[in-house]
């Protein structure tokens, strides 16, 4: 099975990376992007059965910082 | 004063934490592997040096933070070890969770190295003992990710506690509050972004670092 995991930094910490592709978009003449956040996504293929309990363990331990960002877990 | 200094793949500056302590302590520290389980017996200090800690993949310092010997660094520190990590220990320690806080990228974008002005804004610990509060030193910073950032309810406490060790004069990278470095809540563990270690010799083009290491050289004779 495979669970993926998107990593995102949480609102209202400032990511000056999506900043800087905002205002890159916006040199390339695309007009009203409001605001970019950049983010991480982390594929991993599991032994069929894993539970979403272990995937989010797997999060909380390394795969994310909770300090500053947040992370979604879908399961296929 | 016994010391040792974690060595983990991709750190560069061990060396130059060694020889810190060694010119500080007349003894070179031990060099601890990151595969090592064990401290050795009767440390009084270890060094998280500088450096690109596994390449820096995932985030900074995250991987080296669950490295084998980081459990025993933490266990030395909950048991009232002192611990100094600059630079990419600086962010290994955030991320064990020996300090709050995390560092991000800089606000610029841009990886800064230079002389920076620091303002020691507490002399209240083993490793800012020999400065007086205000008082403004400068020490190099190389760092790509060195802004600082916490809660809002982590940042009062810090202030109340008294527990901001340095603060950029001139913020180079977004910093909150200009936070250069922290220290814990017992006050013996400081992680900082700038390099102390990198300004102990008149060849270094400064030594306003030094007092770091002499501090705790000092704060140990009397211990």
């Amino acid at each position: 099975m495979k669970a993926t995991v998107t990593v995102m930094l949480k609102d209202g910490v400032l990511d000056p990376q999506g900043e800087a592709v905002r205002h890159a978009l916006g040199t390339l003449g695309f007009d009203g992007v409001a605001g970019v956040r950049q983010g991480k996504v982390i594929e991993l293929d599991l032994p069929d059965g894993t539970s979403e309990d272990t995937v989010n363990r797997m999060c909380e331990t390394l795969l994310a910082n909770t300090v500053i960002e947040s992370y979604r877990i879908e399961l296929e | 004063m016994k010391a040792a200094v974690i060595v983990f793949p991709g750190s560069n500056c061990d060396r130059d934490m060694a020889v810190a302590f060694e010119r500080a302590t007349g003894q070179a520290p031990a060099m601890v592997w990151h595969k090592d389980t064990d401290l050795p017996e009767g440390l009084d200090i270890v060094g998280v040096p500088g450096g690109f800690s596994f390449g820096d993949y995932l985030r900074c310092g995250a991987i080296a933070a669950r490295a084998p010997i980081c459990q025993a660094l933490v266990a030395f520190a909950e048991r009232g070890g002192h611990v100094l990590g600059v630079c990419n220990g600086f962010q290994v320690l955030t991320e064990t969770g020996l300090l709050p806080g995390a560092l991000m990228r800089n606000a610029g974008l841009r990886f800064v190295c230079r002389p920076q002005a620091l303002e020691v804004a507490t002399s209240n610990s083993v490793f800012t003992s020999g400065y007086a509060a205000g008082d403004e030193i400068t020490v190099p910073i190389a760092h790509h990710d060195g802004n600082y950032t916490a809660d809002i309810a982590t940042l009062d406490r810090l202030k109340a506690e008294d527990r901001v060790a340095f603060r950029y004069v001139g913020n180079p990278n977004g910093s909150v509050n200009d936070i250069a470095g922290v220290l814990s809540e017992n006050r013996r563990v400081l992680g900082m972004m700038p390099h102390p270690e990198r300004a102990v010799d008149d060849r270094h083009g400064g030594t306003e670092g030094a007092a770091v290491f002499a501090s705790l050289v000092s704060a140990m004779a009397d211990a």
